[in-house]
């Protein structure tokens, strides 16, 4: 029981991170209908900015905690923004309206330049980052000395997911900017003709998805205590796997998506084996997919005849 | 079929869906929107433009060229390099500049100008006449190579193997994708079982090549049924990340299961292929004992070379002839229009997993040859990073077309491999300067600007497979592009 | 030239019975039975939304239906008796030499054109625009050509049996193409030939899967006068050379008044009358849903027009 609960506790903050990248490319494919393979690539700079502004902070002498993870969350955000929105322009928008599988390309393409961009400028080996913020609550100390305990570092994971959930669902539900962003959804030329700058608007759709990224990428970063230029690849595909998991184009079906690969993840790990927790997510992916086609919270697709 | 999240493709009235310019321009968003032309002079112009660029470039690359990361004894430590960023910077600066000023000024874009130089060739029989040469030169290439290039021989035999082995897995692929439309992201699994097959059946069943390689295609066939009857019902990029999952499966599963694949350590001593029992190597009974010519290593290898050849030219010829039979021409209709396929009667499931069944076989002879070629496999060659490198060449290529194929693996595959002889380069960016650790990078970069530059790919026309009167190219804007639309 | 007998009664190809469709809470189709007499041409008309493409889609097993019956009879010789045991026996459909009956909800949409001889057309053309007008036929004739090309092993080879086929698939599609004047267009993409020529390739097309009953969901859509009067040239000679019935949608009522055996008029999942031409458009019901009166003035407007009751009309339609 102790044991199942420190698990649960876990999986919920890797599942939020999984979400949070997952709301990326659940935004991106609702508005273009695209798989934004790069956007993986896009979580690894976040973090990896987030670490070079940690020790530039500490390098001029700044070392107070707060101030420090609030400016790391800027101007990762910021600087990882620009990222996506340069993603966008040079290598999704001159190919809109082109058939379907040519950003998926451009997208592997900009995914490999990216992983290889960083590995060259930062180089291969991994970056260890000490843990900053330790301790935690102990929830549960029964005399075995089994300990359930939520560490503040997975508090705030959790609570700086649920903020920024809330933050981005009042944006897409009650913002002018939402509003023009679900009209895209429904029916780009139709948009434009209502006075939709549909071109601002996608970029704006990429902006969120790779702040909200670079975000899950700080807290990679902070959870995990090391990075290197590859997280972003086997990140993605678990943020993609679960923006599907949940349907794709559904927000709350993204953090839903995660939360249940994180779970299942961890659950797997703790009761059966690690080297095939991966395995065990993608299957059940796959057995969700077969016999629920638009994920948990997709819209079921009406086959028009 | 419809998607309503995504009515830009479907909502074109009949039959196939095109894709007018106006529409594109359309989809742009700006008609109603466009803002006021600029006023300024095309100098102002040029330069602010340059200087949006030189500051997106100064936010992007700060945190990687002013700054490095690097291991040192407590930790990590920073080391700060401005001097690069800034001269980043200021080449941005630059070339944005001077394309703004000199490229763009005219205000239209520059691809517009390759349209009309593609429509204008477009009537011409340049396919038959370029495949027709190249098939003449991979057949006499090792001879070619002796003769004009000797002491670059065995790299370069070495790289046509390589090229080759990707030219079959491009033509494999195209089947699943380009010729019935569905989008497969884990096509490496099948390559992936094809080697392990073949190489589990050599050593320890101690069977010889030729034995093995029909067994690891037929193996690798029934993974594409097995893996292909629960999936196949799903539509597009479902079915890619479902695909993708499943490549990772048995990447992972290869990676774990010690006993029986070995594990990262893979399998080795793989045998070689033979020819009617003769080995190539030194001493009796071997092929150069038989021939009673001397011994040489480049033997090896051009047997090699004809054993891939020979294979990817069977994929080939299978293809275009199964193009032309009900089941290929199946395929094709399927990928146009999966409703009205069902109207006439087509049992499209069948359908689907003919494909993924005869694409997977294919992948399964190249990865036995693979595992013969090299001797020795791992799990570390059956990464995403393949799936995505084949997916890339038969888009690049152009979908279903077989000469976009092998222009795309010989561009990407051998301009990149040429990237590692660039030693030259060396006296230009200093001597730390490793041409190939950039080999990926520009691979990545390769990719992104050829799409954008040909969108439909290097070979965009369809052939029909049956003729009345006169053959005709279709155009690409009116073939459909399978599951998702 | 219309058929005086009612025919649908004495020899019907297809009855459907009870048909009802839900979706969610909405009843598109509620207890609809009809029949469709052999060699006739049947229309289904009604206002728009009145649930005639889900009548479409059940009758081709694109949907399946939430209940009711729809036997497909392949040649007359099939009785009622045989009709119920296949229908107790629980199977899609029985091949005797007392004749053929399929029982078409029962069975998947591609079964349903393969097995049972049924095709269709789509109000939103479906063809395969990629390819060319005579790759469209021959992908129609998939089945026989499969069967010939001995599941592609014999067409690899190249083995004599599968070319005859092929020739053959070829022939045909030439045959019926020159019918409806394409000819000189079979080497062009589909979706090059203008639209009134893509709704004739699709009805040919669903031609060439040998069908005994041909589904055409308003085939007149679109078409100027010159091409609906070539339509209906072109259907007449369907029903009477190749002897293919066929139920269509229509909403040209041109169309549907001169070539229509059998009308069918549907409104909110209902039939409301069910008739030869003549007596559907006298039918006082029809006219008040298709000049949207409502239910209560039904009754108004028959006395208005001072003519007899629709049920007399109908009776022969009803079971």
């Amino acid at each position: 029981m102790e044991y199942f609960l420190q698990q649960l506790i876990n999986g919920i903050t890797l599942g939020s991170i999984y979400g949070l990248i997952a709301i990326g490319y659940t935004m991106v494919y609702g508005i273009i209908g695209m798989i934004n393979f790069a956007h993986g690539e896009i979580f690894m700079i976040g973090s990896f900015i987030a670490l070079t502004v940690f020790l530039a902070l500490a390098a001029i002498g700044v070392t107070f905690l707060p101030l420090v993870l609030l400016l790391m969350v800027i101007v990762a955000m910021v600087c990882t923004a620009a990222w996506g929105w340069t993603i966008e322009r040079v290598a999704y928008r001159p190919l809109r309206g082109s058939f379907r599988l040519a950003p998926l390309i451009t997208a592997i393409g900009m995914s490999i330049f990216l992983q290889n961009f960083v590995q060259i400028t930062q180089g291969a080996r991994v970056k260890p980052l000490p843990p900053q913020i330790q301790g935690g609550l102990i929830l549960m100390n029964n005399p075995n000395g089994i300990v359930v305990q939520i560490s503040w570092m997975q508090i705030i994971i959790i609570a700086m997911t649920i903020v920024l959930m809330a933050g981005f669902s009042l944006l897409i539900s009650k913002t002018s900017l939402g509003r023009q962003q679900r009209a895209c959804e429904q029916d780009r030329k139709m948009a434009s003709l209502l006075g939709v700058n549909v071109d601002r608007t996608i970029s704006l759709t990429f902006v969120i998805g790779a702040s909200l990224a670079a975000v899950a990428g700080m807290m990679y970063l902070l959870y995990y205590g090391v990075i290197d230029f590859y997280i972003g690849f086997i990140a993605g595909v678990k943020a993609f796997t679960a923006a599907v998991l949940g349907g794709i184009g559904s927000l709350p079906g993204a953090m839903l998506g995660g939360l249940a690969i994180g779970l299942i993840e961890t659950f797997w790990s703790g009761y059966f084996s690690v080297e095939y927790k991966d395995v065990a997510a993608f299957s059940i992916l796959a057995i969700v997919l077969i016999f629920m086609p638009s994920g948990l919270l997709g819209r079921p697709e009406v086959e028009k005849v | 079929m419809a998607e309503t999240n995504f009515p830009t493709a479907t909502a074109y009235p009949e039959g196939a869906e095109r894709l007018s310019e106006e529409q594109r321009e359309a989809m742009r968003g700006e008609p109603p929107f466009a803002e006021a032309p600029p006023t300024d002079s095309r100098l102002v112009r040029a330069l602010k433009e340059a200087g949006i660029t030189a500051g997106l470039i100064a936010v992007l690359t700060v945190f990687f060229f002013a700054f490095k990361t690097d291991i040192a004894a407590g930790g990590l430590a920073l080391t700060a390099d401005p001097i690069q960023w800034i001269v980043w910077i200021a080449i941005a600066f630059v070339g944005r500049f001077v394309l703004s000023y000199l490229v763009f000024a005219n205000d239209k874009p520059t691809v517009g100008g390759w349209k009309k130089i593609t429509a204008a060739t477009a009537g011409w029989p340049v396919g038959k006449v370029i495949g027709a040469i190249l098939l003449l030169v991979a057949l006499t290439l090792p001879f070619l190579l002796s003769t004009f290039l000797p002491s670059q021989n065995r790299y370069l035999l070495d790289l046509s193997i390589l090229i080759l082995t990707y030219v079959m897995l491009g033509w494999g692929l195209n089947i699943v994708v380009g010729l019935a439309g569905l989008l497969d992201l884990g096509y490496v699994a099948f390559y992936a079982v094809g080697a392990y097959s073949f190489a589990l059946l050599a050593t320890n069943f101690d069977l010889g090549f030729w034995v093995c390689l029909p067994m690891a295609g037929l193996f690798a066939a029934l993974w594409g049924v097995m893996l292909g009857f629960p999936v196949l019902r799903l539509r597009g990029d479902y079915l890619a990340i479902v695909t993708l999952a499943f490549g990772e499966i048995i990447r992972v599963v290869l990676l774990n299961w010690a006993n029986f694949t070995g594990g990262p350590n893979g399998i080795l001593g793989i045998p070689k292929p033979t020819l009617f029992g003769l080995e190539f190597n030194r001493g009796a009974g071997s092929f150069s004992d038989f021939f009673g010519i001397p011994y040489s290593p480049i033997q090896r290898f051009i047997f090699l070379y004809y054993i891939i050849l020979a294979l990817a030219l069977l994929t080939n010829f299978v293809t275009m002839r199964m193009r032309k039979l009900p089941v290929g021409r199946a395929w094709e209709a399927l990928r146009e229009d999966e409703i009205a396929c069902r109207s006439l009667g087509i049992n499209t499931v069948n359908v689907k997993l003919t494909a993924f069944a005869t694409g997977a076989m294919f992948g399964g002879f190249a990865g036995s040859f693979f595992a013969t070629r090299q001797g020795f496999i791992s799990p570390e060659s059956f990464t995403f990073i393949e799936s995505a490198i084949i997916l890339a060449i038969v888009v690049l290529g152009g979908l279903g077309s077989q000469l976009g194929v092998v222009i795309a693996s010989v561009v990407m595959i051998g301009g990149i491999e040429l990237l590692r002889n660039l030693t030259g380069l060396q006296a230009i960016f200093g001597a730390g300067f490793d041409p190939t650790e950039y080999r990926m990078l520009i691979f990545g970069l390769a990719m992104v600007l050829i799409m954008v530059w040909k969108p439909r790919g290097l070979v965009s026309t369809r052939s029909p497979s049956a003729i009345y009167k006169a053959k005709k190219k279709i155009g690409a804007d009116l073939v459909a592009q399978g599951e998702g639309h | 030239m219309l058929k005086q007998n009612r025919n649908w009664t004495d020899n019907p190809i297809l009855s459907v019975e009870h048909l009802t469709m839900r979706f969610g809470g909405l009843v598109a189709i509620d207890d609809l039975s009809f029949d469709v007499g052999r060699g006739d041409i049947t229309a289904l008309i009604g206002p728009n939304g009145a649930g005639k493409t889900t009548v479409f889609n059940c009758v081709t097993g694109f949907y399946k239906p939430t209940e009711g019956r729809i036997a497909l009879r392949r040649d007359q010789h099939a009785t009622d008796e045989a009709l119920h045991e296949l229908t107790r026996s629980g199977r899609q459909y029985s091949e005797t030499d007392k004749g053929s009956i399929f029982l078409l909800e029962r069975m998947t949409d591609f079964r349903i054109t393969e097995v049972a001889g049924v095709a269709r057309t789509f109000q939103n053309i479906r063809l395969f625009g990629g390819m060319t007008v005579l790759e469209n036929l021959l992908v129609a004739q998939h089945n026989k050509l499969m069967r010939a090309s001995g599941l592609t092993i014999g067409g690899l080879l190249g083995l004599p049996g599968y070319r005859r086929a092929a020739d053959a698939a070829k022939d045909t599609a030439i045959e019926w193409l020159r019918r409806v004047d394409l000819l000189d267009r079979a080497d062009d993409p589909a979706a090059d030939l203008p639209y009134g020529a893509q709704r004739r390739l699709e009805i040919v097309r669903a031609l060439c899967t040998d069908p005994v009953l041909l589904c055409l969901d308003e085939p007149a859509a679109g078409l100027n006068p010159r091409e609906s009067t070539e339509l209906n040239t072109l259907l007449k000679y369907i029903r009477d050379e190749h002897g293919v019935s066929v139920l269509l949608i229509e909403h040209d009522m041109g169309v549907v008044m001169e070539i229509s055996d059998h009308i069918i008029v549907l409104d909110y999942g209902k039939k409301i009358s069910d008739g030869t031409a003549a007596a559907v458009r006298s039918d006082p019901k029809v006219i008040a849903a298709y000049l949207g009166v409502d239910d209560e003035e039904v009754d108004d407007v028959e006395r208005d027009l001072n003519v007899k009751t629709g049920h007399d009309a109908t009776a022969g339609g009803s079971l």
